[in-house]
């Protein structure tokens, strides 16, 4: 048994786990946040999708033990205030998403892909982002736009700011 | 997945020590590779030695043409860094269509190197770049570093630290991607240098990457996309699979080829 340490959305958390727990179970099972999800438990659809110190990573890749002492940050934590977050709300307007199950790794990727673009995003581009992110209902269109929103509305706010 | 007990390590020393003293003990770096397979239990490491905390493996430097590449430097780390690309985009283009961007935060240069998956982008750019792969305990020229699939001429508990290469006038790398895991179903790095060309081909050949002596040749001659149309590589040296069968996979080497030089 592994003793394992994380900063989880701002809170230092800590629980015991087998040296060979997956960082998406210890998060869901130990930690209780349900919201990031397993999908295909290979690597390929991106459900599991968090960020550890500030990059996004897959969560059923990472051994919970590689990922002590770092900071996570999932999607119960990144709504600021019971405020939904620009990519969240997009995500609402745009309707993008059917079933839900993928959303949380979507939305997680889409706050990654914006921060590291800068404002600079355009369709090819999110359409190529989201390569490591499987929806099985959406056909992509409308995730696509949501990304898009939320990039025009997070720097075009920034911009507005600057101003 | 098995059982395995996990030790970090803050220095090169220690984590051979590590290794060194654990049976069945593997490295782990991004784990990308690893951690899949052990999901698969394909393997079963009894001890897993981390490297991803060792500070001295991080980074690239690039000094005029120069170039030394850590070896747990993330594949976006490599695509994004703007000295890199000063001196060679190609390297840099290569990182970027390794896996997704998730994968590219976690994945690492030395990780696939030691790897030596036949269908791993970054051998093809060490072998055609000339690099030379540092290790805790030597310097190995990449013509004798790549043995064959998923062999190496890395010791027991050799761990890969750096990449070292000069960055040549011109390089490109093509890849026909597997839709659905990324790999290279063949991939073509091509590198033009003052004293030659080399041509070096993944996810084709059945003993893993290899370099084309009549491509470089061409390419030497006449650096343009048809110096190689005419080429052909032998089937009988390919990979034949439910992706794709060794014919197909002879016509993409000379296909990429092409789109590699276009892209350089």
């Amino acid at each position: 048994m592994a003793k394992v340490t994380l900063t989880v959305n701002g809170r230092t958390m800590s629980g015991e786990c087998d040296d060979r727990t997956l960082l998406v179970h210890f998060i869901r099972e130990k930690l209780g946040l349900t919201g990031t999800h397993v999908g295909c438990d290979t690597t390929q659809c991106g459900a599991c999708v968090v960020h550890m110190d500030g990059r996004s990573v897959k969560s059923c890749s990472i051994l919970a033990v590689q990922a002590s002492g770092s900071t996570v940050t999932t999607i119960e934590g990144i709504a600021a205030q019971g405020e939904l977050h620009p990519v969240q709300a997009a995500f609402n307007q745009h309707h993008g998403l059917q079933c839900g199950f993928c959303t949380p790794g979507m939305v997680m990727t889409a706050v990654d892909m914006i921060a590291r673009h800068g404002g600079a995003l355009d369709e090819a581009t999110v359409r190529h982002e989201l390569e490591g992110n499987i929806c099985r209902c959406t056909g992509y269109h409308n995730i696509v736009k949501a990304v898009l929103s939320a990039n025009e509305e997070m720097h075009g706010a920034a911009r507005q700011a600057a101003e | 997945m098995y059982a395995t007990s996990y030790h970090r390590a803050s220095s090169v020393g220690e984590a051979v020590n590590l290794r060194s003293s654990q049976e069945e003990g593997r490295y782990i770096s991004g784990g990308m590779t690893l951690i899949a397979t052990m999901k698969q239990r394909l393997a079963a490491p009894s001890n897993l030695i981390d490297l991803r905390h060792i500070g001295e493996l991080k980074g690239i430097s690039v000094e005029g043409r120069a170039v030394r590449i850590g070896a747990a430097t993330p594949h976006a780390d490599v695509a994004g860094s703007a000295a890199l690309r000063a001196v060679c985009p190609a390297i840099c283009n290569l990182a970027g269509m390794i896996g997704d961007p998730h994968v590219r935060h976690m994945g690492t240069i030395g990780g696939s190197v030691a790897n030596n998956d036949p269908a791993a982008d970054y051998p093809s750019a060490v072998l055609a770049l000339n690099a030379t792969v540092i290790t805790d305990r030597r310097e190995i020229a990449a013509d004798d570093f790549f043995v064959g699939m998923f062999e190496t001429a890395l010791e027991e508990a050799e761990m890969i630290t750096a990449i070292r290469f000069e960055a040549p006038e011109r390089a490109g790398y093509a890849k026909f991607a597997n839709p659905a895991s990324r790999y290279a179903l063949t991939g073509v790095f091509v590198a033009k240098f003052t004293s030659g060309v080399r041509v070096a081909v993944t996810g084709a050949g059945a003993n893993g990457v290899f370099r084309v002596p009549e491509m470089e040749a061409a390419l030497a001659a006449s650096w343009s996309p048809e110096s190689v149309a005419g080429v052909s590589v032998d089937p009988g040296m390919l990979m034949s699979d439910m992706h794709a069968t060794s014919e197909y996979r002879a016509n993409l080497v000379r296909v990429m080829a092409k789109r590699a030089v276009q892209a350089s």
